[in-house]
């Protein structure tokens, strides 16, 4: 692996008494500015291994670097170049959330007179101004989700990790998080690690994806790559006369592998990519068959974690689809894709 | 959150220096004494069951003071000392209890994540319990005087008194600490509790050990410390200025104090686990 | 009938049932009272030997009826724990629904409280025995003490029942528990009552745990005193108290 990777990990082994191997022998490389999306379904690994990285448990074996520290023996400098926000939302109901930062200033060494305003400015920067006096203990989820993102930026950091950040959010403070989080790679080229139970989270946010399953990375690269290992898109034509079911499976056979799903509607493989639905339309449309409608179904992270792993991922059903930030797509569109 | 006026941050700057352990101690105990008393409710019964069992018990037990050789003639004098310790085994389940809020919440964790030294982390926590404490042992005292009770050691003696109980109340509360850090969780360090409370019934708290008529009782009231943290506090009040029984109060706080912070100390180390 | 007394059978064995397999329950409520017994038989003695002090079977007979007395109240308190629990975790809305006599909840728990002070009674009493206690008292003036222990056990039970249906959480645990411990300390604990002075001579005074525990003493001695007072009294409080136990009851119902 690259020695300027932001996160670098090899053959990271934990072990607990009397336990299985919570990690077992991972590999993984962060590059500078990425979003590493960690997917896997409760006690994959996925926490253990944040804490890990984060120098809050040591490691059974393996090594790691952060930041170009080593985990183990350089553990105050990758806790000073590291900001996380773990699972719980730990936080103390009794202080309000200007206390937490101003706390958490004072503990990472913030000159006394800049402090304030560092509170200050990163409420406002989570849209917690208003609440900024008011106890913990009155927050919202989202809200506790927010402040927690905001004292782990407190000594701005340049790689940040985000256990689970938005397990048991609501959709609007979910996708509230997920803008900011992109916005943090994208304006301040911050490395973020992620870990998630929710595919849709991993698809809109990351730039690469590891999936990890019983303490294994069993599939890693960019989501397009990684639906791509699975196959092709395939595309669903429902003809306006069911009649004309036959006709459309001889017109079609020439692409990949077809079934019919009745009705006359045929599904058919594109090995070629998308670019082979312009050629359908094309002979549907020379041949006079109207179409009713015409769907193309990409393959989904839901479909590589169960090639991956022979199963569905828990959790992910309850997820609800919010739209992808509008930062993820400008950025990969400045980095050329 | 607001992406679209997203303002630009100063940027920090990366540690440009650790804070000192005296400014991290005091970020820490200040959070903490905020704590205790943003939970008014839950300070007033251990501060008002001492004084409601001082009160019953130092009317219903003074035909004690008839017993030949009883060394005081007004049983509240002789049983002051009680409500202080029994308010400082309460402050040791305050902090062990908020300190182990703490490790289950994460809190501990994300405290962990900064630069903060294990010491100024540990004294710090016992900071808002320490407040306590002196704040018990002060409306102890007052509850003391204005209910008749005199110094034979004065002024000097009851000033002596708060500094030893302040003393006993951190040695307790390093002890809760201690718990909370060894089994991490709060049911656990209340489960400690009605220990604590045995002890404090078992030793001299209620008769001078040589007018405890069961053999067996005295003796475990004599291998009590307990026993010698009253008996310091009491002299005070009955006795004036009885260096041994100062002496012997001081030594055993101060080594309860000792053996618990040093004890806690290690196990915040092996608690937090950082590399 | 039947469904009443069905309802309260169901009750009453949950209610033992839990003590039982749960030592947190169990434990405590068996140490606590063997501790107060040691505490105050042992470690307090020499009381005995203030002037005036009459009672022939000697201190530790003399603190056995208190703590006799308490562990019973005791009993009936922590049933009221137990009950607000049930409250905190939904079971007795389960129970409010599926009952066909409620009234019978109520008799349930307080059937419940009988069976574990029970328990606690004879650990206490053996343990006192052991300790060399003296019992001038005869069969039936021991078994009267024994009816004090019960009525006590019930009443406790009652009003234990009643705050923790009227308030149905957890949180009640101190609201119960505080009278009753008050009221039993504000009695003649150390000393008999001629003995008091001042403020809490004419508490105790007018106490009603007093005669009660007056005529315990008395039954032990084998030279009863106030045992009808004390029968009446507590006769009194728990029909005064089932009232408000069912008022809680009803409180509850209505509340769902």
């Amino acid at each position: 692996m690259s020695g300027s990777a932001a996160i670098d990990v090899e053959k990271l082994v934990r072990e607990f008494r009397k336990g299985p191997r919570a990690v077992d022998g991972i590999d993984l490389s962060v590059s500078p500015g990425e979003i590493y999306g960690f997917l896997g379904p409760n006690g994959a690994g996925k926490s253990t291994t944040v804490l890990m990285l984060t120098t809050l448990l040591p490691p059974t074996s393996g090594r790691a670097t952060v930041g170009g520290y080593d985990i183990v023996r350089q553990g105050a400098q990758v806790r000073a170049t590291i900001g996380a926000a773990l699972q719980e939302a730990a936080l103390d109901a009794m202080l309000t959330g200007r206390e937490h930062l101003l706390l958490q200033a004072t503990l990472q060494g913030l000159p006394s007179t800049k402090r304030r305003q560092r509170a200050g400015a990163l409420l406002e920067r989570v849209g917690l101004t208003e609440a900024a006096d008011r106890r913990v203990g009155g927050y919202s989820g989202g809200m506790k989700r927010r402040l927690d993102l905001a004292l782990a930026l407190v000594h701005s950091p340049r790689i940040l990790f985000l256990d689970e950040p938005t397990t048991g959010l609501d959709p609007q403070s979910r996708s509230a998080l997920w803008e900011e989080v992109a916005r943090l790679a994208r304006d301040e080229g911050m490395t973020v690690f992620l870990t998630t139970q929710y595919l849709e989270e991993a698809d809109a946010l990351a730039d690469r994806i590891g999936i990890i399953d019983h303490g294994r990375i069993v599939a890693e690269g960019t989501p397009p790559q990684l639906k791509a290992e699975i196959g092709s898109p395939s595309v669903e034509v429902t003809p306006t006369d069911p009649e004309l079911g036959d006709r459309l499976a001889e017109l079609l056979s020439g692409f990949g592998e077809m079934r019919r799903n009745g009705r006359g509607s045929v599904t058919v493989q594109l090995p070629g990519g998308e670019a082979e639905l312009a050629e359908i339309v094309r002979i549907l449309d020379r041949a006079e068959v109207r179409v009713q409608t015409l769907q193309l179904h990409q393959p989904s992270l839901d479909d590589v974690f169960l090639a991956k792993t022979g199963r569905k991922l828990e959790g992910s059903g309850d997820s609800p689809i919010v739209e992808a930030p509008e930062g993820r797509g400008r950025r990969r569109r400045r980095r050329g894709g | 959150m607001a992406v679209e006026t997203a303002i630009d941050l100063p940027r920090a700057g990366h540690p440009s220096r650790s804070a000192g352990l005296v400014e991290q101690t005091l970020a820490v105990g200040r959070r903490s004494v905020v704590r205790v008393f943003r939970q008014r409710a839950l300070m007033i019964f251990p501060m008002i069951f001492p004084l409601i069992l001082f009160a019953i018990n130092g009317s219903a037990l003074s035909p004690a003071t008839r017993i030949p050789g009883f060394p005081t003639d007004n049983y509240r004098d002789f049983l002051l000392a009680m409500p202080f310790i029994q308010g400082a085994m309460f402050v040791s389940i305050t902090a062990g209890v908020d300190l182990a809020r703490d490790i289950e919440s994460g809190f501990l964790n994300r405290l962990a994540m900064t630069p903060l030294r294990g010491e100024a982390m540990l004294l710090g926590q016992l900071g808002g319990a320490l407040l306590l404490g002196a704040v018990q042992a002060i409306v102890y005292l007052l509850v003391g005087v204005a209910t008749g009770v005199s110094f034979a050691s004065g002024v000097g003696g009851a000033v002596v008194l708060l500094v030893l109980s302040i003393v006993i109340s951190f040695a307790f509360a390093s002890l809760g600490g201690l718990l909370a850090l060894r089994f991490g969780t709060g049911e656990a360090v209340q489960g400690i509790f009605p220990l604590l409370f045995v002890t404090l019934f078992l030793s001299s708290s209620s008769l001078p050990r040589n007018l405890i008529k069961a053999t067996w009782f005295r003796d475990i009231a004599t291998y009590n410390p307990v026993s010698y943290l009253i008996e310091a506090l009491r002299s005070l009040v009955i006795t004036g200025w009885d260096v041994q029984a100062l002496a012997l109060g001081f030594g055993f706080a101060s080594l309860l104090l000792v053996i618990s912070l040093g004890l806690s100390q290690s196990a915040m180390r092996s608690r937090l686990a950082r590399t | 009938m039947s469904r009443f007394f069905n309802v309260a059978r169901g009750v009453a064995w949950r209610s033992i049932h839990n003590t039982v397999v749960n030592p947190a329950i169990l434990v405590p409520s068996i140490v606590f009272p063997l501790f107060f017994l040691i505490a105050f038989a042992g470690g307090l003695s020499r009381i005995s030997d203030v002037p005036n002090f009459n009672y022939p079977p000697g201190y530790t007979a003399f603190q056995f009826v208190f703590v006799f007395l308490q562990s019973a109240a005791f009993g009936g308190v922590f049933t009221g724990f137990a009950i607000a629990r049930d409250f905190d975790s939904g079971f007795a809305r389960r129970l409010l629904l599926s009952a066909p006599r409620r009234s019978g909840i109520i008799a349930g728990y307080a059937i419940g409280a009988l069976l574990r002070w029970m328990l606690t009674g004879t650990v206490v009493t053996i343990a006192a025995l052991i300790a060399g206690m003296n019992v001038n008292g005869s069969g039936i003036q021991l078994f009267g003490l024994i009816g004090l222990g019960v009525a006590m056990n019930l009443a406790a039970a009652l009003w234990a029942c009643g705050v923790a249906m009227f308030l149905r959480t957890e949180q009640a645990g101190a609201l119960i528990q505080m009278p009753v411990f008050v009221l039993l300390f504000l009695a003649p604990v150390y000393v008999p009552l001629s003995l008091l002075t001042g403020w809490i001579h004419a508490v105790a005074n007018l106490n009603p745990v007093t005669p009660v525990l007056e005529a315990g003493r008395g039954l032990l001695a084998g030279s009863p005193v106030k045992v009808a007072i004390a029968f009446a009294g507590l006769a009194g409080a728990a029909m005064l108290l089932t009232a408000f136990a069912r008022r809680g009851l009803a409180s509850a119902e209505k509340a769902g």
